[in-house]
């Protein structure tokens, strides 16, 4: 079993779990499907139920009702150390009592495997993070991001067919992280096991993931590849989540929509719901007339911002709503000046209508 | 050059000033501990080596290696020692796995009832399981009407007595930091065991237990010094038949009146336990014993 071919990955079936601590609910009838080998990411603010549900996928925490299989096998009622899903956590979790390689060994040893074997597979999986060679180190002469790679070594060592990562960067610095996601991405495409990531961090999980579940309040809000999240948010809640966004009242009559009297050309059709709203990206909507057939809003520059590859713009339009607008440097020339009049203009494609109650 | 050394002799004495100001802000503190410490135990040293003639002389440690009945005193000493020790650790890691396994309310209310001993003075304790083991005592009187035993079993005035005395005041020593380094044992690093494949026993003896072993060993090593020095307990609930060191220094100066030989045992009571504390200082940290945790 070279750790180089893809292990055969396993699907995880997650129908109606629940889960109530007094009256809130944590996880409110969630139901998810994890494709076998993709790399699925919860994404949400803190307490909306996104670790609550990992610490169900992983055993650690006992829904009130709900079924999780791995492949065909209902696991809700397995104990953790039975379910055979490699972990990281937050705090990294390594054992300080142990070398890195006692650390990397340790369900090696649990599953009995040969002394001579489990020193193979050791340096195997230390290579494969990056750290052949670090086995006598001790866990206190570690940097965090050492300490992050002996954690998914441990966690992939014993080639378990799920992988689970609760926010496993968030304690790294910037540039480290940069990095990391690329290396855990490129990981997940070599091993190709199902994974399920944590993360509280927007960026972090259009990087990395094949599809994001946006989580919010016990309930998924929204499961959709990158892109189609981002463009297509399915509600406001996902479209302030993702991306800094304007939202603008727009009215409905008949088939026309439009936004302070303004008919809009739009190429999505609308939601089906009673309240609507137009959301404007910062970085769509552009400066100038641009091209024939767009929407194009007269508006009065309230600040300009300076920011070296880009610059920012806060402008109001006639109805008194303030939008942000975002350009790049290069090719802008001289920026407007505070208080002038310019025209903006949003393509048609980019022009999104989404349902305009709180999500 | 003159801007390098811009105002250097200045700085220079400024920090001078600084050191001397913070030494004569301690200077009480160390005059206290010259006073109260210092000058006893070098005075203790000295009157050890003082003979019956009022000479220089070697008489009170000849006594002790050559005489029989202070070797016996010595080996009883430590052998108390070991087994309150080994006892506490018996029953004091089980308890305080227990209370820190519990809710933090519950835990504080456990703990307290833990402390609660120490407000009431040593020897009220003694001689209450005095009143309760002897012979007409509560213990025996319930076990014969309960049919668990026919005679009165003699618990006290012996080692049982001595040991289950000791083993009731030392166990708090031992707890709490015990409780210590167990709370600071990171839940996520019981759940990565488990994740790993370590069943709940398994994990508590490759994870749990090897992480609070130093606890363990700060409170055992503070319960086994304060035995090799106590007086109150075996003295009453031994009844003369366990000998420990302090009761020989006792008898030497209250019977004998002899000061240089009370001050020997005191000397080597002293180094055994400076000694034993030199072992344990080079395995483990210190700290523990006072603060617990890490």
């Amino acid at each position: 079993m070279p750790s180089d071919t893809p292990s055969d990955a396993l699907p995880i079936t997650v129908r109606h779990v629940t889960k109530t601590y007094g009256r809130v609910h944590a996880l409110d009838d969630v139901s998810l499907d994890v494709k076998s080998g993709e790399f699925l990411t919860l994404l949400g603010p803190s307490g909306s139920g996104k670790t609550t549900l990992l610490m169900v996928l992983a055993g650690f925490t006992r829904p009130d009702s709900g079924s999780l299989k791995f492949g065909e096998t209902e696991v809700i009622r397995t104990p953790p150390h039975l379910r055979d899903v490699g972990m990281t956590f937050q705090s990294y979790a390594l054992f300080p009592h142990m070398t890195v390689a006692g650390n990397v060994g340790y369900p090696l040893r649990l599953r009995k495997v040969a002394k001579d074997e489990i020193a193979r597979r050791v340096e195997r999986a230390l290579e494969t993070v990056q750290l052949g060679g670090f086995g006598e180190r001790r866990i206190n002469q570690l940097s965090g991001g050492q300490r992050q790679r002996v954690a998914v070594a441990r966690a992939i060592v014993f080639e378990p067919r799920i992988l689970l990562m609760d926010e496993p960067l968030s304690a790294l610095d910037k540039k480290l992280r940069d990095q990391m996601q690329i290396e855990l991405r490129q990981l997940h495409e070599k091993l190709g096991m199902t994974t399920v990531y944590v993360t509280h961090d927007q960026r972090e999980a259009l990087t990395m993931s094949d599809r994001i579940a946006v989580v919010n309040k016990g309930r998924i809000m929204q499961l959709a590849t990158p892109r189609d999240l981002y463009e297509r948010p399915a509600n406001r809640f996902v479209a302030d989540f993702i991306g800094d966004s304007t939202f603008l009242p727009v009215t409905r009559q008949g088939d026309t929509i439009s936004f302070a009297g303004q008919p809009l050309v739009h190429t999505a059709p609308a939601p089906d719901s009673a309240e609507l709203a137009l959301m404007i990206r910062p970085e769509r909507i552009v400066l100038g007339g641009g091209t024939e057939g767009a929407n194009r809003f007269d508006a009065h520059v309230s600040e300009v911002v300076y920011q070296g590859d880009s610059y920012l713009m806060y402008a109001r339009l006639k109805d008194g709503s303030q939008i942000a607008l975002r350009g790049a440097m290069r090719g802008a020339g001289d920026l407007p000046e505070q208080g002038a009049n310019v025209t903006l203009t949003l393509a048609p494609e980019d022009t999104i209508l989404i349902d305009g109650g709180e999500g | 050059m003159a801007a390098l050394g811009m105002n250097a002799d200045g700085l220079r004495r400024d920090e001078r000033l600084e050191r001397l100001r913070l030494f004569g802000l301690s200077s009480p503190a160390l005059l206290l501990i010259l006073v109260v410490l210092v000058i006893p135990v070098g005075w203790l040293f000295y009157v050890s080596f003082i003979g019956a003639n009022g000479q220089f002389s070697l008489e009170n440690y000849e006594r002790m290696i050559n005489r029989s009945s202070y070797r016996r005193i010595f080996f009883t000493t430590f052998q108390v020692s070991f087994l309150t020790t080994g006892l506490c650790i018996l029953i004091g890691y089980p308890l305080a796995y227990f209370i820190s396994q519990l809710p933090a309310k519950l835990a504080n209310l456990c703990l307290i009832t833990v402390l609660l001993p120490f407000w009431t003075s040593l020897l009220v304790r003694t001689y209450a399981w005095l009143v309760l083991l002897q012979k007409q005592g509560l213990v025996n009187s319930w076990g014969m009407s309960l049919g668990l035993w026919d005679e009165p079993i003699k618990m006290v005035h012996n080692m049982t007595g001595t040991l289950i005395g000791m083993v009731h005041i030392m166990l708090p020593f031992l707890i709490l930091p015990v409780y210590g380094a167990m709370k600071a044992v990171d839940a996520d690093f019981m759940k990565a065991a488990a994740n790993l494949g370590a069943s709940p026993r398994k994990a508590f003896w490759t994870v749990f237990f090897p992480l609070t072993t130093p606890g363990l060993f700060a409170g055992a090593l503070m319960v086994f010094i304060l035995c090799l020095g106590f007086f109150v307990t075996p003295a009453v609930l031994g009844g003369g038949k366990v000998i420990m060191v302090s009761m020989k220094i006792v008898s030497n100066i209250e019977l004998f009146v002899n000061w240089g030989a009370a001050s020997a045992l005191g000397v080597v009571l002293l180094v055994a336990t400076v000694a034993i504390l030199w072992v344990a200082s080079r395995f483990l940290n210190l700290d523990q014993i006072a603060g617990g945790g890490h």
